[in-house]
């Protein structure tokens, strides 16, 4: 393995480590809150239960994502010095305000982990929704550093040096409104399909549980609201890639040659060298209707660009298509969540709906982790949109395949530990014997 | 707007670090040498302890890393390059101690399993701080070279020396100090007595190695030495840590606890203050000032205003922190 490819696989994995842990920081404290929220309001031990032991979970998760952030700080140095030297100053705001978001969301997660006795119910509940707050914006702080990367602006580029920088120009480039609304809303969509799947699952196993039917209607209150937006917002980053990032786009749809009245391709597997996406269905003209609201819209191909300059096609396209295909199924399982509600106005407990639900756990996690595949490979070759290329970027140490299986075997071994530690909190029995006072 | 406003913002949070972050590394250490029948319950309030603050803590490191970054750019590239791997090591540090220590108090798992996990959490928070302290001591060598933006020495240059080496078990010891004197106030009764006596021991072994950093320097980083004695403050400096060590085993043993911390926490930014003051205007000695590492006028002008935004927001935030879990001898929520 190259030093290139070791330092781009080390940093696709310690990102895609991170990113399962940060999704739950932003989205779990939100759940958490609402579980009190509803134990204030209807006095029922169960939620505060449900409260106490969700952020037991959180606890782990968020300290393991904490670890594994700060890693990735240092390695933005430790594998792309040339990458920050140029643009450290240039997205050094996002990063700084990024920085005060995680110190008050890790205060206010402290007050709340620690602070059960210390704090009136009500109290307690702010601070939750404050770790949420906290959460999301340095969420969308990171994101704005990376549609930086995609869309890069805020700067002239003169013989190699970029000079007369805007530092909030560069924070609010073109990608990030879509980016930032896309990734924010996949955070609560992505836990709360885990959160079913685990839940019903329980449910399965001991279907009078109060406390397993109380975490699957809160995470189905947020799945609910947050996969139709996560479907709206994805419509808007793709119309948002087709105006400003139109290589990416033409990867993701696997299209060739620039065109009026585009078709929408479904599967098919992108040939470069024949410029052919093999074996595709396509839909004749939709892709430019979606884009432009038009049949007869133009949509730019790959030709349109230096073949040097093209992401590797099979896995952007097979990534979207995952993406989106599993955006679809969530919907589908919203859906049908709400016909079975407005039906029996209940929880819906069937068998097939809980296995069903138990199928989907994973869909949201596997839809983030391709989504920024999407996102990253569909930048290639170039680190910083057109200006540097992500070999320019890389260190002058060698060896680096040494470091990616380090972290590689480090990964693995707190991967497995954190599932292991995750299911005993599940399946324990529950702390405030609320089970047995409700239990029907 | 110069440089030096974000220098200084990067010493206090070295120093706010070192007495924050640093006393959480400590409190592992003692986790690791605690002995006897009361072990377990040691171990207990060591973890009460830490649990509330380590996560906010350990964000002066990344607030570091976002500074050098965004204003001192080249500095960070060279860093990464030439320290590659104790920072590497250090990484792994913090990746495994942070989780072990969460695994052991959350874990749900068998005495047995809880107890590995809280070996690793005691290894690692007694290796990482010693890799750290060889890091900055590496800074300070001369021997991390660098010709046009690029880093010309190896990848070993400055961070093996005895020099470093000695640098890093200063930085374990001080630590291990801070812990102790801090943990003097978390349990009751004979763990009082008991932490006063480690602090009391921890303090003359503080002072050992400050001499023998100090004599080493003059061997392997003759340059940072010669800067040290050549500061007009070195000799005030030099009285104020010997009164502030004299200061803190005074008060250990008259258990004047309250002066026992004030005077550590003095004490040990005094010798990160020294530090800075033979640095001077150097990240890197000798080839890097923060004259010439990079950055650009716009970025200071609008970070300086996001940086005084921030604190009226986190110091406030602080403040509510601490005086909740560190105001009163710790009451054992249930967490
Ligand atoms: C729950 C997860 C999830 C789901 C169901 C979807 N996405 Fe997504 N998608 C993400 C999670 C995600 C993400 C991980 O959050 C990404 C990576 C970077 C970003 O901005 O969001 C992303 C990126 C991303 C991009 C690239 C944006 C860019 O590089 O600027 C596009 C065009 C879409 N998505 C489009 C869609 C469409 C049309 C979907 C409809 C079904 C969809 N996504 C469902
Ligand atoms: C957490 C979600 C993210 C995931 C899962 C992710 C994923 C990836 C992947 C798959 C690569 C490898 C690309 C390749 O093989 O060429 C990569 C590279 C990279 N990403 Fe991201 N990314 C994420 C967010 C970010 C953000 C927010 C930043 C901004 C700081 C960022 C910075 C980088 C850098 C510097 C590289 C290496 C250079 C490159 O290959 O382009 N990523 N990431
Ligand atoms: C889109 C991608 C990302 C998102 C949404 C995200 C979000 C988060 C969130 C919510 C946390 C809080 C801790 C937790 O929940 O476990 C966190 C932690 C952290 N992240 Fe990320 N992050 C992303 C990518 C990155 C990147 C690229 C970096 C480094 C440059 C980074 C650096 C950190 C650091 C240093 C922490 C630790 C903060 C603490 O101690 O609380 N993150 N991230």
């Amino acid at each position: 393995m190259d030093d290139l490819l070791s330092a781009r696989s080390q940093m696709a994995m310690s990102l895609g480590f991170h990113i399962l842990f940060a999704v739950a920081g932003m989205a779990m404290p939100l759940m958490m809150a609402t579980a009190e929220i509803l134990h204030l309001r209807t006095g029922r031990a169960v939620y505060l239960d449900l409260a106490k032991r969700w952020a037991k979970g959180t606890a782990i998760l968020f300290a393991v994502g904490a670890v594994s952030g700060t890693t990735l700080s240092f390695e933005l140095g430790l594998l792309w010095p040339e990458f920050m030297r140029h643009a450290g100053p240039i997205v050094g705001m996002p990063f700084s305000l990024e920085a005060f978001a995680f110190f008050l969301e890790a205060i206010f997660l402290g007050i709340y982990l620690y602070g059960w006795k210390k704090l009136l119910p009500h109290w307690h509940i702010v601070v939750g929704f404050l770790v949420a707050l906290c959460g999301l914006t340095s969420g969308v702080f990171v994101v704005a550093v990376n549609s930086w990367m995609n869309t890069p602006t805020g700067f002239d580029y003169v013989d190699g040096e970029f000079v007369n920088i805007d530092v909030w120009k560069a924070f609010l480039s073109p990608a990030f409104p879509t980016q930032a609304f896309h990734t924010a809303i996949s955070a609560y969509s992505s836990v709360a399909f885990l959160v079913m799947g685990i839940h019903a699952w329980g449910l399965m196993r001991s279907p009078k549980s109060e406390f397993h039917r109380a975490a699957l209607t809160i995470a189905l209150g947020f799945a609910m609201v947050s996969t139709p937006l996560q479907i709206l917002s994805g419509d808007l980053a793709a119309r948002h890639c087709g105006n400003e990032q139109p290589i990416k786009l033409a990867a993701m749809e696997g299209l060739y040659e620039t065109q009026r009245g585009a078709p929408l391709a479904l599967g098919g597997i992108p040939d470069d060298e024949a410029r052919h996406l093999k074996g595709a269905i396509e839909i004749p003209k939709v892709l430019s209707l979606m884009q432009g609201f038009d049949p007869e819209h133009e949509v730019r191909g790959l030709e349109d660009f230096p073949r040097d300059e093209w992401p590797n096609t099979l896995l952007v396209r097979t990534a979207f298509s995952i993406m989106v295909m599993l955006g679809m199924a969530m919907m589908g399982v919203v859906g049908w969540s709400a016909f079975l509600i407005w039906r029996r106005r209940e929880l819906p407990t069937g068998k097939w709906y809980l296995r069903a639900l138990v199928a989907m756990a994973p869909a949201g996690m596997i839809a983030v982790e391709a989504g920024w595949c999407v996102t990253e490979l569909g930048r290639q070759p170039w680190i910083i949109h057109g200006y540097m290329r992500t070999s320019e970027a890389l260190t002058t140490v060698p060896n680096l395949v040494w470091h990616f299986g380090l972290f590689t075997v480090l990964y693995v071994f707190l991967g497995i530990t954190v599932t292991i530690l995750l299911r005993n909190h599940v399946f324990a029995a529950p702390a405030s014997g609320a089970e047995k006072k409700e239990g029907r | 707007m110069g440089p030096d406003f974000f220098l200084y913002a990067i010493a206090t949070a070295l120093v706010i670090y070192v007495l924050t972050g640093g006393a959480d590394f400590g409190g592992g250490v003692w986790d690791l040498f605690a002995k006897g029948q009361h072990r377990e319950r040691q171990r207990l309030v060591i973890e009460r302890a830490i649990g509330p603050i380590w996560e906010v803590n350990h964000i002066w490191t990344i607030f570091i890393v976002v500074m050098l970054f965004a204003v001192f750019p080249d500095a960070f590239a060279a860093i990464g390059v030439a320290l590659h791997i104790p920072l590497t090591i250090a990484m792994v540090g913090i990746v495994l101690r942070g989780s072990a220590f969460t695994f052991r108090s959350y874990g749900l798992q068998p005495d047995a399993t809880r107890r590995r996990w809280g070996h690793l959490f005691a290894w690692t928070s007694l290796v990482t701080p010693v890799v750290l302290g060889m890091t900055l001591a590496a800074l300070a060598s001369g021997e991390i070279r660098i010709e046009d933006g690029k880093v010309t020495s190896s990848l070993l240059a400055g961070w093996t020396s005895p020099f470093a080496i000695a640098t890093g078990v200063l930085a374990l010891v001080l630590f291990s100090l801070i812990a102790a004197v801090y943990l003097i106030f978390e349990g009751g009764g004979e763990f009082r007595a008991d932490f006063r006596r480690k602090a009391f021991a921890t303090q003359i072994v503080a002072v050992v190695m400050l001499v023998v950093v100090y004599g080493l320097a003059h061997l392997d980083a003759p340059e940072f030495a010669a800067r040290l004695d050549a500061s007009p403050y070195i000799w005030p400096l030099r009285a104020l840590i010997a009164f502030l060590a004299w200061a803190v085993l005074a008060a250990i043993k008259n258990e004047l606890d309250w002066i026992a911390r004030a005077a550590t926490m003095c004490q040990v930014a005094a010798v990160v203050v020294g530090f800075g003051l033979a640095m001077g205007r150097h990240l890197i000695l000798p080839d890097l000032t923060i004259d010439d590492a990079g950055g650009h006028e716009a970025t200071r002008l609008a970070i300086a205003p996001a940086l005084v935004f921030g604190a009226f927001l986190l110091i406030p935030s602080l403040y509510c922190l601490f005086a909740m879990f560190k105001g009163s001898p710790s009451s054992g929520d249930d967490h």
